[in-house]
Parts: C-alpha cells; sequence; structure tokens
C-alpha cells in the first residue's frame, strides 16, 4: 500500500508558492488510480515525489508501511516504483535497446527487448538498434518511455500523462495496456476521459492545492458538475 | 614486451600480425613492414617516415600501422605520405601509445598527409592512447592534411582515451568537386590533461561536403579548447558539431569560424557544451541506476 501522509511541496519566489497543501491519500492496492485536476494543480509534482525526483516541504511517503520519504530515486527504483516521465529524456549515442536494458537487463537478450517495444506497439526491428535521441519523434519516444517502464515493471507505476503524443488510433491499444498490467498498483496522471475510464479509483487535484480520492462510480459523476471539473473540461 | 603487446592490442584490437599491409614503428624505429597485394610501403630515404602507395582500383584491402613508445624521453617526429589511388577502397588503422613510466617527457608527432584520389573512398581510423605514471609528460600531436580529389570520400574517426597529457590536433583539408570528407572525433581528458583540436577545411569546388562531430569529455581540471575554420569557395555544405560534457572543474571552449566566400555555400556550426543534463542523470536513476552508473552510462553513450 503506498501511502501520502500530510504532504506539502512548496516552492519559493513562484507565483504559487504552495504547490501541495497537506494531502493525505492512500492508493488502493493492485488498483488503478487516475488523477486529474486542472493544469498547475500539483498532480505531476505527486509522481515526482513519490518517485524521489523531488523532496516534499512536509510529511512522508509510505510504501506497506516503511518511511520512504528519505530514500533516494535509485533506492526507490529498487523497491519497485517506476515512473514513466511525462516528457521523455533523449539521450545522445543511447539505443533504444540499451535504455531498455538499463530498465530491466533481460532486454540484453533481443527477443525481450522486441517483446517490450511490441507491447507499446512498436515493430521492434525498426527501433531496438535506434538511437534514443532527436532522430525520434515525440510519439515514438513517449512509447519507448512506456515500453521502458513496462519492461523494468514494479509494485508501483506511475504514469504521467501516458497519452501525450500518442495518436487516438492507438487509444485502445494504450487503455488495454493498462488494463492488461497484473499484480501492480497503477497510478494516472490524466486528463483524457478514456483514460478515466479505466480507472477504479479517481483522484482529483484542485486548484486549492488539495486532493479527494474515491471510486469512479462515486467521484465521477460528482466531479463533471463541479467548477474544477468544468474547467477541466474546457482544457481538455 | 607485455606493454607493446598491450598497447598495439588496445590501438589496434590486434593480438598478432594482421592480414592486409602492415608497418609497426617501435621507440623511433620502424620495426616491420609487410606489403599487401596493392598497397606498397616505403621507407623514405631520409628516415624521416614511410610512403605509402594505394594502387587504383584497390579493394577490400586494410592496412595498420601502429606506433609505439615505451622509451621514456623520446620526442619523435614522423612524417607519412599516403597516395590513395582512383576508385580504390581501403582502410587504414593508425594511432599511438605511449607508455611512460620515467621522469622525462615522452611524445610523438604524427605528420599525415593523404592524397586521395579520383573516387577512391578513405577509411582512416586513428586511436592515441597514453599509460604510465600520473607526473610523467605523455605528448601527441598529429597533424593530418587531406587532399581529396573529385567524387573521392575520406571518413577520419579519431580517439583519444584519458592519459595523454598533452595534445595539440592539427587537422588541414582541401576538398574537390563533389568530394566528401567526413570527420568524427572522440576525446576523454582528466587530472590536468589539456587536448587541443584545430580543423582547418577548405571547400574548393562545387558539390564539396564536410560533415564534422566532435564529442568529448573533459573531467576533473582538464582543459580542452575545439578551433574550426571551414571555408566554401563554392557551392557546397559543411557542418560542424560540437558536444561536450565537462565535469568537475574541466574546462572547454568551441571557436567556430565559418567564411564564405561563394553565395550558395551553405556552413553551419553548432556547439553543446555543459555538465550532464539532470533530467538524463534522473531519468536513468528512476530505471535503478545508481548516479554514478548513470553519469557513466551517458558518458559512454556520448562517446559512442
Amino acid at each position: 500500500m503506498l501511502n501520502i501522509e500530510n504532504i506539502s511541496y512548496k516552492v519559493q519566489n513562484a507565483q504559487r508558492e504552495d504547490i501541495l497543501q497537506n494531502i493525505s491519500l492512500s492508493f488502493p492496492e493492485n488498483k488503478i488510480t487516475v488523477i486529474t485536476g486542472p493544469n498547475g494543480s500539483g498532480k505531476s509534482t505527486l509522481l515526482k515525489l513519490i518517485a524521489g525526483i523531488l523532496q516534499p516541504t512536509s510529511g512522508k511517503i509510505c510504501l506497506n508501511k516503511q518511511d520512504i520519504t528519505p530514500l533516494s530515486v535509485t533506492k526507490r527504483a529498487n523497491l519497485g516504483i517506476t515512473l514513466a516521465w511525462q516528457q521523455p529524456v533523449r539521450f545522445k549515442g543511447i539505443t533504444v535497446k540499451q535504455l531498455l536494458t538499463f530498465a530491466n537487463p533481460n532486454c540484453a537478450q533481443l527477443s525481450t527487448a522486441c517483446s517490450a517495444l511490441a507491447r507499446v506497439g512498436l515493430c521492434a526491428k525498426n527501433y531496438v538498434n535506434r538511437l534514443a535521441d532527436e532522430s525520434l519523434s515525440g510519439g515514438e519516444l513517449k512509447r519507448i518511455e512506456l515500453a521502458c517502464a513496462l519492461a523494468k515493471g514494479g509494485n508501483i507505476l506511475l504514469f504521467d500523462e501516458p497519452e501525450a503524443g500518442i495518436d487516438l488510433w492507438s487509444f485502445t491499444q494504450l487503455t488495454h495496456m493498462f488494463t492488461s498490467i497484473q499484480n501492480a498498483t497503477i497510478i494516472i496522471v490524466s486528463h483524457q476521459t478514456k483514460i478515466l475510464e479505466i480507472a477504479d479509483y479517481i483522484c482529483l487535484f484542485q486548484e486549492d492545492g488539495s486532493a479527494i480520492l474515491d471510486t469512479k462510480q462515486k467521484l465521477l459523476p460528482k466531479i463533471q458538475q463541479t467548477p474544477t471539473c468544468q474547467k477541466l473540461q474546457e482544457e481538455v | 614486451m607485455q606493454i607493446k603487446d598491450s598497447l598495439l592490442q588496445q590501438l589496434t584490437f590486434m593480438h598478432s600480425v594482421p592480414q592486409g599491409a602492415y608497418s609497426l614503428r617501435v621507440n623511433g624505429k620502424t620495426e616491420t613492414v609487410q606489403n599487401s597485394a596493392h598497397i606498397h610501403i616505403e621507407r623514405k630515404p631520409d628516415g624521416s617516415g614511410l610512403t605509402v602507395r594505394v594502387d587504383a582500383q584497390t579493394k577490400n584491402e586494410s592496412l595498420h600501422m601502429p606506433v609505439v613508445v615505451s622509451q621514456t624521453g623520446l620526442n619523435e617526429t614522423v612524417t607519412n605520405d599516403f597516395y590513395i589511388g582512383e576508385n580504390a577502397e581501403v582502410t587504414i588503422v593508425a594511432g599511438c601509445g605511449i607508455h611512460n613510466t620515467g621522469e622525462k617527457q615522452s611524445a610523438h608527432n604524427g605528420v599525415h598527409a593523404f592524397y586521395v584520389g579520383k573516387n577512391a573512398k578513405l577509411t582512416y581510423m586513428e586511436k592515441h592512447i597514453a599509460s604510465g605514471n600520473k607526473t610523467s609528460s605523455k605528448e601527441l600531436n598529429p597533424t593530418t592534411v587531406l587532399y581529396l580529389k573529385e567524387n573521392a570520400t575520406c571518413t577520419l574517426d579519431t580517439t583519444q582515451t584519458e592519459g595523454v597529457t598533452l595534445a595539440n590536433r592539427i587537422t588541414k583539408a582541401y576538398v574537390g568537386k563533389n568530394a566528401t570528407l567526413i570527420i568524427k572525433e572522440k576525446i576523454k581528458t582528466r587530472g590536468t590533461e589539456e587536448a587541443h583540436t584545430n580543423f582547418l577545411v577548405e571547400l574548393l569546388e562545387d558539390g564539396a561536403r564536410v560533415e564534422v562531430t566532435s564529442r568529448s569529455v573533459a573531467s576533473e581540471n582538464s582543459k580542452q579548447s575545439f578551433v574550426s575554420t571551414v571555408t566554401g569557395k563554392a557551392e557546397s555544405f559543411g557542418h560542424v558539431s560540437c558536444d561536450a560534457i565537462v565535469l568537475n572543474n574541466a574546462k572547454v571552449s568551441s571557436t567556430p569560424t565559418v567564411v564564405c566566400e561563394h553565395p550558395s555555400a551553405t556552413l553551419v556550426h553548432e556547439a553543446a557544451i555543459g555538465k550532464i543534463a539532470s533530467d538524463q542523470l534522473l531519468k536513468l536513476m528512476t530505471l535503478g541506476l545508481t548516479q554514478e552508473e548513470a553519469e557513466n552510462a551517458i558518458i559512454e553513450g556520448f562517446l559512442q
């Protein structure tokens, strides 16, 4: 179980200093939770805090009752926390296969690397030896980012706007990819209705820095009527 | 003997005398010279170096010519000339390894001139390595001059690993009609090492092209400088790309000069110098690598 306990995150000299204010959430185990909310409400920040890329101003993050707040990014990754980035990083001189192998040493075997790419709809033989640099389009790189996260695996899988850059024709494949993942707590930041539809739980971030989490059945009808959601729909 | 063999293996990946033409220079003397069917090596009468002639139409032949310096205090200059015949396709693997355990400076200054004939294809790979104690000076100063005739293609691939105290690399090229020059340079420095590169390329006739890619990593207190001057004297294309990763207190400078002497010459210089991007480090750490492992992976990839 992943618990966020009284987490606040502040930045200095920003237009809005309090990004997250005293948030407490328990993410249901082995379920899909979709975090949604307006831009700038702290959704991506929360994923970065869970992965250890950012440190909270106060509060703690517990994984299976262990306080992981002081742990490094690497240690959290090795505990099974995996983050697929919103904006994938490009590398000069590192191939797609090498990236996959960093995520999972078994991908050193061509067949395993190819399987990982096939899961995100990429024709593997066209990509394994490509460089993960500017020669790849944003959409291709996004799929490779997802493939790396899936290849690494883990107990807590964090996906930051996985649909960004993915063409609409591939949406069904994308949602199927999430629903086919077994034995992992999946947390997805997304604005997309089709992603919200596959959620077991929804977590709504609000502009005041607070957040509420409940089942999709309970929360979805309510949030559709809130000013926050109406604004969200305008943004989408 | 072990030092010589070890340096040879690092320079040319050879465990034994290779197939094809071959020359081996050790501590200032050319020990072995071996011709192949169409590659002929002659010692210059004045002893200053070698003259290599590759017959026209030669295909799939190679020349290995490593230099080993293991004698402290040796400071040598070698002048080699290469004549690549028309339509020939040849690979030349050269390089110098210095192992200096003494107190005196050891230096190898290789001056190579290549005359690449019409339609010929030359691949020239050069590696520079150095080892020994940290206080001894190990200098490698290669000067390469290339003359490319019509439709000739030359790929110059140079690598310098850590350990070379000082390197002053000068490359001059004169590129003819529809000829293509590709230069790939990889340099790694550490400690107080210095590496200075100077490219001077003249695109003489229509269709001439040059692509220069320099990738370097400078760490600790080392210094590197990259200077390139590309002159377009005809309807030609030149692209120079200099990327460097700077670690610790190292310093890297890139100085571009593009001289357009023809209205249809297109000349571009790009330079990106800086520390390892934090998002690259963090990305690999989220995959489970330690910071050190991530740094090494990024540097290794960068220099691939």
